[in-house]
C-alpha cells in the first residue's frame, strides 16, 4: 500500500499550542514523524542579553505560563551562585513550597488533559474543578493565579502568615481526598485503563539512550530526578520518594504523576509545619562578576536547565534555556512510530508538551542574498552530512537510526 | 422577524476558536479554566470548537510571531461571517514583554482587525468572562 503524509498542526484541535507534526502513514499506522518547530519562537534568549538581571527574572517567568516558577527559580539559583549570595532558610522554604504547589497544579492539569484526550471528559472537568483549590492557594501566597513572581535574587518577595498556613493545610486535606479518588479512577476504571494501557510504549533502554526526562523517563522504570540526584534549595531536608513505574506506556505516566501528587502533599505539609523563622530575603548586588554557571531544576515536566554567562555588568552575556519538552521530543518520535492515528493526541499529550518552553529553533541564513528559512530536523541532518562529505570526511557509517534499531532488537 | 431570530441565536450560542499565536500558555490555561465548572462560561452558550469553519469568535492569545502570521490570516479567512476577534492578554494587545524581540511582530491588531481587548498578564477568568459578555452585549 502506498504511504501518504498528513500534516498535523500548527492549528489543530488535538494540539493546544502551535506545533507542526508531519506524519507518514501506511494505512492506519504511523511510519515516520517529523517535528517542525518555530511557531512559538519569540527570541527570548537574545532579548535577555539586553535586559538587566532583575528584568530578566520576570522575562524568564514568561517563557512558560504553566511552569513559570520553575524557570524563574532555575534562573534565580544560577544568578545567586554568580552573585555569591545565599538566600535565608525561610526564603528557600517558601520558594520550594511554591514549587511543589505548582507541581500539584501542573499534574492535576495534565491528568485532566489526559482524560480529555482519552475521551473521558468528566475526568477532565473533575480535575480542573479541584485544580481551582490549588490556584486559590497560589493566589493567596503570591497574589496572582498564574505568574506568581514570588522569586527575587536572594530569596522571595512575600512571607506566609500563620492564618495562611492553616488555610493551606485545610485545603490540602480536601485535595488529598480527591486525589485518592482520581488515583482509583485513573488506575482501575476498566474503560479508561483499556484505552491507555500499552499505548505509546517506551522501553527502558530507549528512554535512556534518547535522554528522556521527567515523568516520561520515570514511567519507563528509571529513577531520574534532579531533586534527589542533585538536590537544590531544601530538597535534601524533605521526606520524599522518586516515583517510578515500569510499564513504560501512558498508563505508567498516569501512575507516576498521581503518585507524585501524594509525594507533593507530603512535602508541602512537612514544609508548612517546619517553616523556619527569620528573614525571607537578603540584599542582592546589581552587578555580577564575570563567570558562568549551569543551573538545574526538576520542573513538573522534567529537568530544566539554564546556562548563564555574566560579564561584570548588570546584564547577562548569554542565557541558554533547555526546557524539558525539548529533551522529550526524540523519545516522542519513537513512541509515535508504529502507533495508530487515534493514539497520536494521547501519546503526544502524555509527555505533557509545553511548546512555548521548547521553542528553540535553527534558522539558516544564506549569506549571499540574506534569505532566511527554517529548517526541519531531518533536513538539517541531511545538510550536515552533505557538508561533511564536501569537506572530504565521510560521515560515520553507523547512523543513530541503526543504533536505535540495534537497541530495539535487543529489547 | 428573521433578522431578529438570527440575532438571538448569535447572542445565545457564540462558538469560539482558541488560537494560540505564540503565547506563553498562561492565558491559554486561564481561557480553558473559565470554560471549566467553577467559572462555567458555557452557561452563556459559549463552546470551544476545534475548527475555524465552525466558529464565530476567534480568541487570540499571545503576540504574533513571524511564523504564525500567515496562519492567523488563513484561519481568519476561514471563519464564516460575521466574525469577531478577541485579543486576550497584554501580549495579544501590544506584545507585552515580548515587544521588540526579533521574531515578534506585535499585537494581534497588526495582522487582523480586533473587536475586543481583554487586559491582564495573564487574563483572570473573571476578566475574560466580563470581556465576552460585553462583546455579546454589543451585538
Amino acid at each position: 500500500m502506498e504511504e501518504f503524509t498528513v500534516p498535523i498542526g500548527p492549528q489543530h484541535p488535538a494540539l493546544k499550542e502551535p506545533i507542526s507534526l508531519r506524519m507518514t502513514f501506511d494505512g492506519e499506522v504511523v511510519k515516520h514523524v517529523d517535528v517542525r518547530l518555530g511557531y512559538n519562537h519569540r527570541g527570548m534568549e537574545k532579548m535577555a542579553e539586553e535586559r538587566s538581571y532583575i528584568q530578566n527574572l520576570y522575562l524568564t517567568e514568561r517563557i512558560c505560563g504553566i511552569c513559570s516558577h520553575s524557570h524563574t527559580t532555575c534562573f534565580a539559583q544560577g544568578v545567586e551562585k554568580l552573585m555569591e549570595i545565599e538566600p535565608p532558610k525561610r526564603g528557600l522554604y517558601i520558594r520550594t513550597l511554591v514549587a511543589e504547589i505548582e507541581r500539584v497544579h501542573s499534574h492535576l492539569l495534565w491528568l485532566g488533559v489526559a482524560g480529555h484526550e482519552a475521551g473521558f471528559d468528566t475526568f477532565f472537568m473533575y480535575t480542573w474543578r479541584d485544580r481551582e483549590i490549588v490556584m486559590d492557594i497560589l493566589e493567596s501566597i503570591s497574589g496572582n493565579r498564574v505568574h506568581y513572581a514570588i522569586n527575587t535574587f536572594g530569596g522571595v518577595r512575600r512571607d506566609i502568615s500563620e492564618t495562611q498556613k492553616q488555610t493551606i493545610l485545610d485545603s490540602l486535606s480536601l485535595l488529598k481526598q480527591r486525589t485518592d479518588y482520581y488515583a482509583n479512577i485513573g488506575t482501575t476504571e476498566p474503560t479508561f485503563v483499556a484505552r491507555i494501557k500499552g499505548v505509546g510504549k517506551l522501553s527502558k533502554e530507549l528512554a535512556l539512550s534518547l535522554c528522556a526526562v521527567g515523568p516520561t523517563v520515570r514511567a519507563s522504570g528509571i529513577k531520574s530526578d534532579v531533586r534527589k540526584d542533585d538536590p537544590y534549595a531544601v530538597y535534601n531536608e524533605l521526606p520524599f520518594e522518586v516515583c517510578t513505574a515500569d510499564t513504560g506506556d501512558v498508563l505508567g505516566r498516569v501512575v507516576v504523576r498521581v503518585n507524585e501528587l501524594f509525594e507533593c502533599y507530603k512535602m508541602i505539609e512537612f514544609m508548612l509545619k517546619n517553616l523556619p523563622a527569620g528573614d525571607i530575603a537578603v540584599k542582592a548586588p546589581r552587578r555580577v562578576k564575570e563567570n558562568e554557571v549551569v543551573s538545574r531544576y526538576e520542573a513538573p515536566r522534567g529537568e530544566n536547565l539554564h546556562y548563564i554567562k555574566s560579564n561584570g555588568t548588570d546584564k547577562p552575556e548569554r542565557l541558554k534555556v533547555r526546557a524539558p519538552t525539548l529533551a522529550n521530543y526524540p523519545a516522542t518520535v519513537e513512541m509515535l512510530k508504529g502507533c495508530f492515528i487515534a493514539d497520536i493526541p494521547l501519546i503526544f499529550a502524555a509527555i505533557d508538551p509545553c511548546i512555548c518552553c521548547a521553542e528553540r529553533m535553527v534558522e539558516l541564513v544564506n549569506d549571499k542574498n540574506g534569505e532566511a528559512n527554517i529548517v526541519s530536523f531531518s533536513d538539517l541532518k541531511k545538510l550536515a552530512s552533505e557538508q561533511y562529505k564536501k569537506c572530504g570526511n565521510k560521515p560515520e557509517p553507523v547512523s543513530i537510526a541503526k543504533q536505535l534499531e540495534k537497541i530495539r532488537r535487543k529489547s | 422577524m428573521l433578522a431578529q431570530l438570527v440575532r438571538w441565536s448569535r447572542i445565545k450560542s457564540p462558538w469560539v476558536l482558541h488560537l494560540n499565536t505564540g503565547a506563553c500558555n498562561a492565558c491559554d490555561i486561564e481561557v480553558l479554566a473559565s470554560l471549566m465548572p467553577r467559572f462555567d462560561l458555557e452557561r452563556f452558550g459559549v463552546q470551544l470548537k476545534g475548527t475555524p469553519r465552525h466558529a464565530d469568535v476567534i480568541i487570540c492569545t499571545g503576540p504574533v510571531t513571524r511564523q504564525t502570521k500567515d496562519r492567523i490570516i488563513r484561519v481568519y479567512e476561514q471563519v464564516p461571517d460575521p466574525k469577531f476577534v478577541v485579543a486576550v492578554g497584554a501580549c495579544a494587545m501590544s506584545g507585552c514583554v515580548y515587544r521588540g524581540m526579533y521574531n515578534v511582530i506585535g499585537g494581534i491588531d497588526q495582522v487582523i482587525p480586533v473587536n475586543a481587548y481583554i487586559p491582564g498578564c495573564p487574563v483572570r477568568p473573571d476578566a475574560f468572562i466580563d470581556g465576552v459578555v460585553k462583546l455579546l452585549g454589543s451585538l
